[in-house]
């Protein structure tokens, strides 16, 4: 039975390209490589590696943006919905994350910088009436600072409205009003007793998505190559660069570098999980001593607002480069363009919508594989009554957790000896790797939570196994089965990486034609890029919300 | 019993209270006045839907305003409490679930509502919540983890919980309602012997006639007609 083979195959397509890629990228980092001439095992990668100028800070800057990024995500996210306890209004404001979780990353990285940037939107809007500036400040150094400040800021934009989002989800899994109203009895504030009731229980059930947040931020190449300084890079864009190198012989030390990401994010997980055994005997004498002092409530709800400002500078940079792409001139420190054109539009058809053809193409097609793997796996797990323990819940993170440039690279030596690189099947599956589990996390709750009455009427009146299927169960979750198609369309639009490595650099999409332009491209062709790369994802929500009410326009159950 | 449970409580009076759904006409409870005086039970009776709950919640604070509207008065010693968020209102309630917080141990559940303001030093806080668990035959239960305790003993953690926090009055939401026949009886004697020793003024919701012989004293029937409210 077909079926049956469905959790096999699905381990396969996503396990494969791992492990060969882990495979051929921790080999050439020992010098074993025989398509350039390394046969032997040797520790020279690292050594070149280790004295490569800047090595140290490079690492040093991997560490801090990365476990300061996650640390900061979390904070702002917990803050945020601690916040909705108190002020109920503050849920109004999920409305306001469609965009900001369609839009991919470098849009968002793009857009942001333009925002903080010494020529950007900020001081724009203060000059040159408050800052008597009629030109750019210089000397100040904003966006690509020394320390990673404007990369955590990006990648916060990105990460925090995800962590809220998973934070809610987890939250149906708790009585939370009763936990809150039994908290409060007791004499602690909103704010408080969502932190020392709630979210203890919630927290273990979103630590695998901390974890992937943290494991991006570690390792995040696109982003970085946006708002991380140049020199030295983050450890990532070191790898990515020497991997892109004329001079083959860089690829063992790039391989070393990529290796040793995996090791940072293996390290940064261990060191997250001591910091979370020290968090919770702290929290735990907190929630003991039982106070029930108002700063608590204060500093959260200040933290709250803080996290609400940042999810407004995410719209706002995503704003800005809307307006980009139809400025004329605008020159600082006018706040809006003086003048405004369609012409980049037209003149730029040509290229723009062969990127914009060719990324709908790698999404939809990632997505249908994923789509149809994700439906078979439930299916099956449904029908032989299978409970998924935390194993299947690990394996299905790997490629979240797996630093994205620890096995690209190896997917790429694996596919050039299959004679598959730079085709659009080989970036699809590569897409498909991150698509499935997204797929797949999204679908599964709903699925395994339908009321299984349905499917026992069906069968009681004759229906058969797939039937009840095909005419009961997929209808009924048509809703919640294209949110999962428009989520995993969504990540697809915004990779990067694998693009550009199952792509062997000859497959453009919007993505790697945005993150190439942006040192140094107009910025109005970077606007429609960066537009496109939301709205593509954006019209996929839309139609997964849309399309729904129209098909049941009839049934007031189902509408 | 022990010393760490409250005394010298305060009687409880609602005046005038009417609670109406929003968008309809008629009121769910209207014109409700009645006092508890320290150490009574007043027993709230009526069929689902007749504003039970919905009274417990606007006396505790947590009741919804978008779907309601309230007002009248509600006074604990005397303070008018009807404005104040409802962890400020000192009024303890027990639910018919339990919910006694599943990441904490039995002691830590019955430390976070121990009030900091009164008891300060760690040893103290701990010994008080070694003499509340004795007190009630849970001797021992200190680190035991909530999900390990029968329906009997949660429901006594999470009397000896509420009574720790210092309230000065006491709601009763069909605390007893989930409970089988035998574990009942003897649930709501050990309630309702702590509300007479700590002298609190206590509330209790239910739709068991057998609750309210047990509490003895008065009885307020909510009917589907808000005007024939009755005292029996």
């Amino acid at each position: 039975m077909l079926l049956r083979l469905a959790p096999a195959l699905t381990l396969l397509v996503l396990g494969a390209p791992i492990v060969l890629g882990l495979a051929w990228t921790l080999l050439p980092a020992f010098g074993y490589f025989p398509a350039i001439g390394g046969t032997g095992l040797t520790l020279e990668p690292w050594r070149v590696l280790f004295a490569s100028p800047g090595f140290n800070r490079a690492l040093l800057l991997t560490l801090t943006t990365g476990i300061g990024t996650a640390v900061l995500a979390l904070l702002a996210a917990t803050s945020f919905c601690a916040m909705t306890a108190h002020h109920p209004s503050v849920l109004r404001l999920r409305s306001a994350l469609p965009p900001l979780l369609a839009s991919p990353p470098s849009a968002m990285a793009l857009g942001f910088a333009f925002v903080i940037m010494p020529s950007g939107w900020l001081v724009r809007l203060v000059s040159p009436w408050a800052t008597g500036l009629d030109r750019p400040p210089i000397g100040l150094v904003t966006v690509q600072d020394p320390l990673g400040l404007s990369l955590i800021g990006g990648l916060l934009l990105k990460e925090v409205p995800y962590l809220v989002l998973v934070i809610f989800a987890a939250s149906g899994q708790v009585p939370v009003e009763r936990t809150l109203a039994a908290a409060r009895a007791l004499g602690q504030r909103p704010a408080t007793a969502w932190l020392k009731a709630v979210f203890p229980q919630v927290y273990p059930q979103i630590r695998l998505p901390v974890f992937a947040v943290l494991a991006f931020s570690l390792s995040v190449v696109d982003v970085a190559l946006i708002l991380a300084p140049g020199n030295p890079p983050p450890l990532a864009v070191l790898a990515t660069r020497w991997f892109s190198n004329y001079d083959l012989s860089l690829y063992y030390p790039a391989a070393a570098a990529a290796s040793l990401q995996l090791v940072l994010v293996i390290f940064g997980v261990i060191a997250w999980l001591a910091m979370e055994r020290t968090a919770t005997v702290l929290g735990h004498r907190w929630i003991e001593r039982g106070g029930r002092s108002r700063i608590a409530q204060g500093f959260t709800v200040i933290a709250g607002s803080t996290t609400i400002a940042l999810g407004a500078l995410g719209i706002v940079a995503l704003g800005s480069m809307a307006l980009w792409s139809v400025a004329g001139a605008w020159r600082f420190p006018d706040a809006l363009p003086e003048t405004w054109q369609l012409s980049m539009w037209r003149t730029q058809a040509n290229p723009i919508g062969g990127a914009a053809e060719a990324t709908a193409v790698i999404g939809l097609a990632s997505v249908a594989v994923a789509a149809v793997l994700t439906l078979a796996c439930l299916e099956n797990e449904q029908r032989h009554g299978i409970r998924p323990g935390l194993t299947a819940l690990w394996l299905l993170y790997l490629p979240l957790l797996v630093p994205q440039i620890a096995f690209l690279f190896g997917v790429q030596v694996a596919l050039i000896r299959l004679g598959l690189d730079g085709t659009l099947f080989a970036v699809a599956w590569a897409h498909l790797v991150f698509v499935l589990p997204y797929v797949f996390l999204t679908l599964a709750d709903p699925f395994r939570t339908l009321d299984p009455r349905y499917a026992v009427s069906a069968a009681a009146l004759g229906a058969g196994k797939w039937r009840v299927f095909f005419a009961v169960k997929l209808p009924l979750l048509t809703r919640p089965f294209l949110v999962a198609c428009a989520v995993g369309f969504a990540v697809s639009v915004g990779q990067y990486l694998p693009t550009l490595f199952a792509g062997a650099g000859r497959i453009a999409t919007l993505t790697t034609e945005a993150v190439t332009l942006s040192s140094g491209g107009d910025r109005r062709i970077l606007g429609i890029y960066a537009v496109l790369q939301t709205a593509l994802p954006l019209l996929g929500y839309g139609l997964a919300l849309w399309l729904p009410r129209l098909l049941f326009r009839r049934f007031r159950g189902l509408a | 019993m022990t010393g760490a449970f409250p005394r010298r409580c305060h009687g409880l009076v609602l005046d005038g209270l009417s609670i109406t759904v929003k968008g309809h006409s008629r009121a769910l409870i209207e014109g409700l006045s009645l006092s508890v005086t320290p150490g009574q039970i007043v027993t709230i009776m009526g069929p689902s839907g007749s504003g039970k709950s919905t009274l417990l919640s606007y006396v505790a604070g947590f009741l919804d305003r978008n779907a309601f509207v309230a007002n009248g008065a509600v006074m604990v010693g005397g303070e008018r409490i009807e404005e104040r968020p409802a962890e400020e209102r000192h009024v303890g309630i027990l639910f018919q679930d339990p919910v006694l917080f599943p990441h904490l141990s039995v002691a830590s559940n019955l430390l976070f509502g121990l009030p900091r303001v009164k008891w300060r030093d760690r040893h103290k806080r701990r010994s008080i919540v070694s003499d509340a668990l004795a007190s009630a035959g849970l001797a021992g239960f200190e680190e035991r983890d909530p999900a390990t305790l029968s329906g009997g003993q949660k429901a006594r953690v999470t009397l000896l919980r509420t009574l720790l926090s210092q309230p000065q009055a006491l709601l009763l939401d069909e605390p007893f309602g989930k409970l089988d026949a035998a574990l009942r009886e003897d649930f709501r004697s050990f309630v309702f012997a702590h509300v007479r020793e700590c002298q609190l003024a206590a509330l209790l919701v239910t739709h068991d006639p057998a609750d309210a012989e047990a509490a003895g004293q008065i009885v307020i029937r909510l009917d589907d007609d808000p005007t024939r409210l009755s005292k029996l």
